[in-house]
Order: structure tokens, then sequence, then C-alpha cells
């Protein structure tokens, strides 16, 4: 079983937590989000034109790239992250042009031997899978498929074939880290894809209190949280660590007291 | 017998015409395609159905047709640069020195060739039901033309521009206020024409129910660099016909400045069947193309950004550089990847033009044919003075110039030293 499929094996949600690489101390931040209770670990590849996301992500990808930060930084980040937590999946999230920068074949091999479990390209839709799926599926890595409310029925099965780790369900059309979408619009979501597809559904986009996270916690297969982490991290410096690991604690407690409800 | 031996031999040489591209992937060559978000793909799907029924459809050709007539004001001229060509031919070689001929674009309303597409686009987005537009401008000439025709058309407009390139084109940021089109500064990144089109993608798929993004060059996600060459193509279509008419041949070399590449799409594409024809892009080389500049094809590598895979101005971890360009409007990292593709395969010829040579170029067209040309086409003239050199004056040579030069008077007189 891989690490991803064991993270979603619990009878509860899995927490995703997600973090942009070379914001911040980053392997410190990562234990903290570990030892706060996250399942899966997104971790964001900073990129200057991020154009899907909102002003907390974006800011965090302009302090990564001022401060330097390499592709070879985030490889050596995730294969220090993999060292230190043999168990915990870890998933690279981020565009199509560093990753293909070097081909798609080279970036797949150097994930895999970084102990990478899944990979979220944000602007490579299924139509453009052969640019990096192939690349990634023979390097044994999951590639990760992006559902949003715009993908309707007829649509779906071309976002599933070729999809495996998990499905990301984006909750809102729109940007990273503004607003929350209906519990209502996401349950009925969470069902039509869950009726087509055995693959484990997690749900993220403003997704930021406990109370949301254990909403979701209670139709879906995992929670996924990213600009609230980020913010804390924009805004704690050298502290950012602990204050990661409370906020992180208090959305894996939330999630835990939410059993599954039965399909 | 060997399975994996069945397909039938691939064919190396070039397709047989040239002006079918892209494939049904929207991709030309290597380059092009869909590569945007997921919650953006359905509606660029929709768009290409919407674009394809609109096609087959003689009304909305005939509606397209009478307001590029009527409204635009087209055809444009064709006219021939006598004293340019004079002055030329004096620095030149005995017998050298082509006629130089110009298509006229720059008389179109409101000043550039960006309008075409733009009265194109805006049909389409009606013909969608959309109710609302949205657009990125460098230069603010594609922001004009889009508040232009959301003012023709009744729908509300807003504008993304850097806050950078607010700064050097305030005279149309004030235009677009006039237009009644609200201008959203975008001071992200290099506040240039890329971080705006990241902003108008943001709001493009936070309001993909009701938004239409008129995008101004033959760039980003297919179907968007194939409709604005197609809607651009007047251009070419035009100039053949006029130039046929005139003087009963085609011209030799056909010049054109390029940013994202769609006044010369526009202008190159009617022509790429015609093997006699030869064609010059010409991109910004800003400062020098060791220094900073926004030449992709000159100094970039093949990557994704805006939803197609073109040349870019990138790092070796692919992150996207700053581009340069005393020409807001040719101020851009990425090229359409229909240039990208023709360069590769060798149709076209791409070169560039720096800062310096462009304004120099600004001035002679003033002097010589008192016409004040837009930045951008200065850097096609430019390349026209320096091709002339090479070619003989039996030849003709055939330069878009695809903007006036009000917009850019400031920034020229700051170039040059003048308070004004």
């Amino acid at each position: 079983m891989s690490r991803l499929s064991a993270a979603f094996g619990n009878d509860r949600a899995a927490l995703v937590a997600f973090v942009t690489a070379g914001d911040g101390d980053t392997p410190a931040i990562l234990d903290a989000l570990v030892a706060g209770g996250a399942d899966v670990i997104e971790l964001g590849m900073p990129f200057t034109d991020p154009m899907a996301d909102g002003p907390a992500i974006q800011a965090a990808n302009i302090r990564s790239l001022a401060a330097g930060t390499t592709t070879a930084d985030i490889l050596l980040i995730a294969k220090g992250f993999r060292d230190r937590h043999p168990q915990v999946p870890l998933v690279l999230m981020g565009y199509a042009n560093p990753m293909l920068r070097r081909g798609g074949g080279w970036f797949a091999e150097q994930a895999a031997a970084a102990g990478v479990d899944g990979v979220i390209c944000v602007d490579i839709p299924p139509e453009e899978d052969d640019q990096l799926g192939p690349a990634l599926r023979s390097a044994g890595i999951d590639p990760i498929r992006l559902a949003t409310p715009t993908t309707d029925a007829a649509r779906l099965p071309q976002v599933l074939n070729g999809a495996s780790g998990f499905i990301y369900y984006v909750s809102v059309a729109g940007i990273t880290g503004l607003q929350q979408a209906a519990q209502s619009s996401i349950e009925d979501a969470v069902a039509r894809l869950k009726a087509a597809t055995d693959i484990p559904v997690a749900v993220g986009f403003g997704v930021r209190t406990p109370d949301q996270a254990a909403a979701i916690a209670r139709v879906a297969d995992g929670v996924v949280v990213g600009s609230a982490i980020v913010e804390l991290v924009a805004g704690h410096g050298p502290d950012a660590p602990a204050a990661v690991r409370t906020y992180v604690t208090s959305l894996a407690d939330a999630i835990a007291s939410a059993r599954k409800e039965p399909a | 017998m060997n399975s994996l031996d069945t397909s039938p031999a691939q064919p190396t040489a070039r397709p047989n015409t040239l002006r079918q591209q892209p494939d049904a992937r929207g991709h030309f060559g290597q380059f092009g395609g869909r590569f945007v978000a997921e919650t953006l793909m359905p509606l660029i799907l929709d768009l290409e159905r919407e674009y394809r029924a609109a096609q087959a459809d003689p009304a909305f050709q005939a509606e397209f047709d009478d307001l590029l007539e009527h409204y635009v004001g087209r055809p444009s001229p064709l006219y021939y640069a006598e004293r340019l060509t004079e002055a030329l031919r004096a620095s030149a070689e005995p017998g050298m020195g082509p006629q130089v001929w110009f298509k006229r674009d720059e008389l179109n309303h409101t000043g550039a060739h960006k309008i075409n597409n733009c009265i194109g686009q805006i049909l389409l987005a009606r013909r969608m039901g959309k109710t609302r537009i949205i657009a990125e401008t460098g230069a603010g000439q594609h922001g004009v033309a889009t508040a232009t025709v959301c003012a023709r058309f009744g729908l509300p407009c807003v504008i993304y521009m850097g806050a950078r390139d607010i700064e050097r084109q305030q005279p149309n940021v004030f235009r677009m206020k006039l237009l009644g089109a609200e201008v959203r500064a975008v001071s992200s990144g290099a506040a240039t024409l890329k971080d705006a089109m990241n902003e108008g993608l943001r709001d493009w798929v936070a309001n993909v129910h009701d938004t239409f993004y008129i995008i101004g060059t033959a760039a980003g996600p297919h179907p968007y660099p194939e409709l604005v060459r197609d809607f651009q193509s007047v251009i070419g279509r035009e100039a053949r016909a006029q130039m046929l008419e005139r003087t009963g041949r085609l011209p030799d070399v056909l010049v054109a400045a390029i940013g994202g590449g769609s006044n010369a799409i526009g202008l190159f594409h009617p022509f790429l069947d015609d093997a006699d024809v030869a064609m010059l892009g010409v991109e910004a080389a800003g400062e020098g193309l060791d220094a900073k500049h926004a030449a992709s094809l000159a100094g970039g590598f093949p990557g994704v950004l805006h939803g197609n895979k073109t040349y870019l101005l990138q790092d070796e971890d692919g992150q996207i550089a700053e581009a340069h360009s005393i020409s807001a409007g040719l101020d851009y990292p990425g090229i359409g990847p229909e240039h990208a593709w023709l360069r590769d395969i060798g149709r076209v010829e791409y070169t560039a033009v720096t800062d310096t040579e462009a304004l120099d170029a600004f001035q002679l067209l003033c002097r010589t044919e008192g016409i004040i040309p837009a930045l951008e086409p200065s850097h096609a003239i430019a390349a026209v003075a320096r091709k002339a050199r090479e070619m003989r004056q039996d030849q003709v040579i055939l330069a878009n110039l695809c903007g006036r030069g009000d917009k850019d008077i400031f920034t020229v007189a700051h170039a040059l030293g003048v308070a004004i």
C-alpha cells in the first residue's frame, strides 16, 4: 500500500496541510505540521507567476524566490523530510513551467528519488497530460488531479482517467485562500465525485477554521488547508513552527472528532 | 510481423499548407496547447465550440465585416513611403534600398490594430451570453480598444494594467476611464503586462459564470491564439489584395513588431503559403540582448506560461524573467505560440531591435513621412532600415504600422531629454 493510500485509509478524514517551500524555515515548519497531526504534506513549489493563487500564497511565493529558493533546494527539503518522516506522504504542488524546465522525465525522477509520493500541477489539465503524467507514473508518483465546481458530469470521466493518489476537489471557482464554499455545495460535489470513483476525495480552497474542517471531514476523505498556514508562517517569523503546530493540532482534533458519515 | 511496425512512416517535411494550424488540441508543433487550471478548462472548451459555430455562421462574419468597415474604418490604406525609401537609398550602397510600403493600421479607430480583435471577441462574448468583460493591457492600446467595444455594446469592463505601465501610459489610462472602463492597477511582480495577465486570469477563474476575457494578443490557451490570429488576419488579407492591385506583385519581405505577436501574425498568416514572400518578426532588444530585453525568441527557452507553451524569458529553474522594452506594448517575456512554431520550422525570420534603434526610427518616420508611429512599430521601422541595406531597389518591403504614437510622446520626450 502506498503512503498516500495508507493516509486515506483511516475511519476519519485525512488532514492535508500545505506550505510554500523556502518561505521561512521549511524543514521546521514541516515537522510542526506532522507533530500537529497533518496526515499528508503538500509542499508548494514557488513560481514567479502563480496565477491560480490568492494574495497569501502569492506573497509566500515572492518571499521564497526573493530568499533565493531553487528547484534543487526544494528537492533537498523533500529528501530531508522523507528521511525524518518515512511514513508521511509528501506531495509537490506547483505550476508547469518549473516542473517542465529540465524535462518532465528529469523532474519525475528527481522527485521520486527525494521520496515524493504525488504531484499536483495546477496548470496541466488532463488534455495536456502527456507533458508530465507518463513520466510521473513511470517514476511511481501519483499525478493528483483537480476537480472544480465547473467540472461537469460530461467532463468528469476525463479528469478521473489517469488520476491516482487522491482527487483534490477545489470547492470554489476562484483563487486560493479567499472565499469558502457553502457546505451544501461541497456535500453535493463530494457525493458526485465519490459516485464516480474509488479514489479518495480531499476538499480544499478557503478552509480556515476547525469547524469548517470538521464539517468537510464528515463527508470527504480529506481536508486541505493552505493559505491559513501560509499566513501563520508570514506572521510569526522564527516562531512560525510553534504557531503552525498549535493551529494544525486544532484542525486535527476537530477532524478526529468528526467521524465520517457512512457513504 | 512485428506489431510495432505497422504505423506509416511519419512525414518529416513541412505540411503542404502552413495556414491550417493549430491541430485539434490547439498545438502548433510542440507549442500552444491549453495549460490552464481545471476551473477554466470547461470555459475554454465552450469558447472553442462557440468559435467553431461562429466561423460557420455567415451572420457572424457579416456583422464582424460591417463593424470593421463602418466602425473601425477598414480597409486601412496601403501606403508607399516614398521619402523614407529615398532616405534609406541615400545611405545604402548603389542600387540598394527597396521600396518601403506601410500597412496603415495606425489609422484604425482607437489608433492601433488591437480593435480588430476586440470587435471579434466581443461578438463572441455576446454570442455566449456573457455580460461582463475583462482584459489585460500593457501599453494601454488593447485596454483602450476593449473599453471602446464595451462602450459600443454596453457591457461593463474591467481592465487590469501593471502599476508601472499605468505610470508611463497615462493618456491611455484616461482614455479607458472616459470610455467607462474600470482600470485596476496591478502591483504584483514587475507590475507590467505579464502581471496584469495573471490578475486577469485570477479574476476570470472567480467569475467564470458571467465573464468573458478578451485576450489582447495571439497567445494564451487554445483557442485564443487561433481566434486572435483569425480576427487580425484582416490586416494581411487586405495588404495582399492591395499590393497585388497597386503593383501587380507580392512584396518580397514583410516586417512587423512582436510583443505577443498579434499584429505580426495578422500580417504574416495570409502570406504563409506564398513561398517567395520572406517575413521578418521584430522583437524588442531593450537595452541590448546581453542586458535587459523582451526578446523571448532571441533569449528565451520553451516553457509554459499563461495557458500556452512557447518561448519564454526564464531562468534555469523555470522562473519567469522580467522583460524590458521602452515600448510597454512589447514588454512581455513570452510570444504567441504560432511564432514559436514558425521560427522553429524556419518559415519566418526573427530579429531584435534596441530601445535606441527604435527611438531613431521613430524620429526618422516623423521627419520623412509626417507620421508619428507608436514605439511598437518603430521597432519594425528600425528593422526595415537595417534590412533595406541588403535589398535591391526593385524589391518591395512592407511593414505593418500597427499603431500611432500619440500615446508615446511623453516616453519619447523623456528618452530624448526633453521636458514637455
